[in-house]
């Protein structure tokens, strides 16, 4: 199911935004760009619990999600998202710091929404939820 | 008056690391993203990153006296660190961290070793300097901080 972004207080959209990262550097980092663009962010470490997460919250607008954590990577997590009927429609956005043509095709070729190369800009993160809202 | 030559310091000492090369354009970006909101995120970035590099290199000193070596472990924890680096702007660690790939690509225990000193020199040169700027930024009032424009 997709959800609606809400109206911000400033007439802009307010996106709610999952954001994955085993790092919690880039975590803090990612949340920070989206926070200052005036979106909701919540935050979890794992593939795993972004989906449950997911279970219990459907109401997210994006998913936003490093590529290589452990156990899950965010390929393998993009890929639970596309196959669920439920989540399917929520875009996902895949980030790397490594600029692997093959990872980066498979992922769009996977419904990736995006791949953005870290460390992540605001002009990246403006590009992406422009796209969403 | 004292506040405009605290803040002279404080860009002084600012530039020195980018001239020096410790620091890279990142981490002016993670600067720009400070506002009275979050009047201390960089410090807050920069704890986490040193909470979490420590943790990192002291899994990758295990694990260089591991025997028979695990380079592909190795180059798993580097690459984490060096990641860690590149997001806040940590240019002459994060360049020791891919020197040390390099030997882990060609199995070279030796240049690992060697190369892993490097890093926590680099590491611990790196923490002493921020420590002292953060000091310096934090007798600048935290609005002063936020509305400061980069140099």
């Amino acid at each position: 199911m997709m959800s609606l972004a809400r109206e911000g207080s400033q007439g802009g959209r307010e996106l709610h935004v999952l954001a994955v990262d085993d790092s919690s550097v880039d975590l803090a980092v990612i949340a920070r760009l989206l926070r200052s663009s005036k979106h909701r962010v919540t935050t979890v470490d794992s593939g795993k619990r972004a989906l449950e997460l997911l279970d219990l919250e459907p109401n997210v607008n994006m998913i936003i999600t490093d590529y290589w954590m452990p156990e899950m990577t965010g390929y393998d997590l993009l890929k639970k998202i596309k196959e669920s009927s439920t989540l399917k429609e929520i875009p996902v956005v895949i980030m790397s710091s490594e600029n692997v043509p093959n990872r980066i095709s498979r992922c769009l070729e996977e419904g990736a929404e995006d791949f953005l190369l870290k460390p992540v800009r605001p002009s990246d993160v403006s590009r992406v939820c422009s796209r969403v809202m | 008056m004292e506040y405009s030559s605290l803040q002279r310091q404080v860009a002084y000492m600012k530039k020195g690391l980018f001239d020096q090369g410790y620091l890279d354009e990142q981490f002016d970006e993670l600067e720009e993203l400070q506002d009275e909101a979050s009047p201390n995120f960089v410090e807050e970035v920069v704890t986490l990153f040193f909470r979490d590099s420590s943790r990192l290199m002291a899994n990758i000193e295990q694990a260089l006296e591991r025997c028979p070596q695990d380079f592909r472990r190795l180059d798993s924890y580097m690459h984490q660190l060096k990641g860690s680096t590149s997001s806040i702007g940590a240019l002459r660690v994060k360049n020791e961290c891919t020197k040390f790939r390099e030997y882990c690509d060609q199995e070279h225990l030796d240049g690992c070793q060697r190369s892993f000193q490097k890093v926590k020199r680099e590491h611990a040169v790196l923490k002493q300097k921020l420590e002292s700027y953060f000091q310096l930024l934090r007798q600048i009032g935290p609005t002063e901080r936020a509305t400061r424009s980069g140099s």
